[in-house]
């Protein structure tokens, strides 16, 4: 069998890419594309590891073939950051210290960002559901939640600023004029 | 290995119809297969691009909810969560966040584990598949498909399209709940799903009690949809179901629980669940 050509938007960019049906989005991101971010756990779909984005729902690429990205939206790590400007909860997780070899932090990442998109005020049992699905094995997990809830609170509180300034922002014209 | 995306019911037949071909809808099971060796398909027939295999619709036979729609999607359904609660909180205990977005619940029937979460809410609420084949389309009830572990009902060439759901008759209510031994992220070891109506007077007139994770295939017990009809769902009545669930359980010994630990649950899960379906009727 020929292999596929699949095209697709990762991060924003779009991109291009020869696979085999066998090969899932994991083994495509990571050695057809070096995204290299997304990391290979189980590929059982247990641990998260690997975990993107795919039209917007929060998905272990383990468990999606690469040709299934034909038109599709992905994201994944290598997305998060804005060049050297760390996402808040990429930045929480280092004054929380929440993680210590790393392998697991790139889909709690990805998978963090999609629940305070959902829900930017979650709960601490609403945000141990969410991240039910991401192990890590060595056991951070209180740093990790308290680090998430922490970036969640930034992010409330920048969100309103911004609001504010805003409303004031519209005011301003008509001080202006008066 | 060749991968098709027919965009058809009819094409889609005609792909699974061949030798070594096999369907694909979320791949939260297919794909741990393939990887273990366990399936070695030629090709894999992807069911998403079907449009009718997508989505959730209501009209006036009630509820649709398209094969191939994620759990994620549908657990999203104000609506549907309203009419038909049990159905839908059983798709949401399946797997983790990352699963929701991708599992099916044509997949979770067709992959036919006796301890499918969705199968005994879907059974209890009297769902009806929608099955399409090379020679056409046909109906087939939920607990009909699941004829022995790992095995179903669809002859070569079939898939299930989608899954009707009557609109929930007046006083009537669902739930379902699993036992694991843990809070998330683990494989029932008992299942129960419950569907009763109740008339004014709080009598309970129609009711379906199903199991899983209790016997080879998720299970239909009459005898203890028997012991709530006619009866306003007494403490009585709640024993007896709970007696006729455990009677009909015939489990296997596994690291999950033992034959007794699961006869015994079986009937406490059948009982309380039914104390919520008759809660959430009673609230109607």
């Amino acid at each position: 069998m020929a292999k596929h050509h699949v095209t697709t938007t990762v991060n924003g960019d779009s991109m291009e890419f020869l696979c085999s049906t066998e090969q899932t989005l994991l083994d495509v991101l990571r050695d057809e594309l070096f995204l290299t971010g997304s990391k290979e756990g189980c590929s059982s779909g247990d641990c998260g590891a690997c975990s993107v984005m795919l039209d917007g729902r929060l998905v272990c690429a383990c468990l999606v073939l690469g040709v299934e990205a034909e038109g599709r939206e992905v994201e994944t790590i290598e997305g998060m950051a804005e060049g050297e400007n760390l996402h808040p909860l990429q930045r929480k997780f280092i004054e929380h210290a929440a993680l210590q070899c790393g392998v697991c932090t790139p889909g709690i990442l990805v998978a963090a960002k999609a629940l305070l998109e959902k829900n930017p005020d979650p709960t601490e049992i609403e945000t141990r559901y969410w991240l039910a699905g991401n192990l890590c094995r060595c056991t951070g997990y209180d740093k990790i939640v308290r680090a998430v809830l922490d970036a969640a609170a930034e992010m409330r509180a920048t969100a309103e600023k911004g609001a504010g300034k805003k409303s004031k922002s519209t005011k301003r014209p008509e001080t202006a004029s008066a | 290995m060749d991968y098709q995306t027919p965009t058809s019911a009819e094409d889609a037949a005609r792909l699974l119809a061949q030798e070594g071909a096999e369907a694909l809808a979320g791949g939260t099971d297919l794909l741990v297969k393939l990887r273990a060796g366990m399936a070695t398909p030629s090709m894999i027939v992807d069911l998403k691009s079907v449009p009718r295999l997508r989505g959730i619709e209501h009209d006036a036979k009630g509820w649709r909810i398209g094969a191939a729609t994620p759990c994620a999607e549908i657990g999203e359904h104000a609506e549907l969560a309203a009419a038909w609660p049990g159905v839908v909180e059983a798709l949401q205990l399946i797997g983790s966040t990352q699963i929701q977005g991708r599992a099916t619940l044509g997949g979770n029937l067709c992959n036919a584990s006796p301890a499918a979460d969705t199968v005994p809410a879907l059974i209890a609420a009297g769902a009806i598949c929608e099955v399409a084949g090379v020679s056409g389309e046909r109906e087939l009830p939920v607990q009909d498909v699941i004829t022995s572990p790992g095995k179903n009902a669809l002859a070569r060439g079939e898939f299930i399209v989608g899954f009707r759901l009557p609109d929930p008759p007046k006083r009537s209510g669902d739930a379902y709940l699993r036992l694991i031994p843990r809070t998330e992220m683990d494989i029932a070891v008992v299942g129960a799903g419950v569907a009763l109506a109740l008339d004014a007077k709080g009598v309970c007139t129609h009711a379906r009690v199903a199991l899983g994770a209790v016997a080879p295939t998720p299970l239909l017990v009459a005898d203890a949809a028997k012991a709530l009809i006619g009866t306003k769902v007494d403490d009585a009545a709640l024993e007896s179901v709970a007696a006729a669930a455990s009677a009909a359980c015939k489990p296997i010994d596994d690291k999950r629980g033992t034959v007794a630990y699961r006869v015994k649950v079986a009937g406490v899960l059948a009982k309380r669940a039914a104390r919520i379906a008759y809660q959430r009727a009673s609230a109607k």
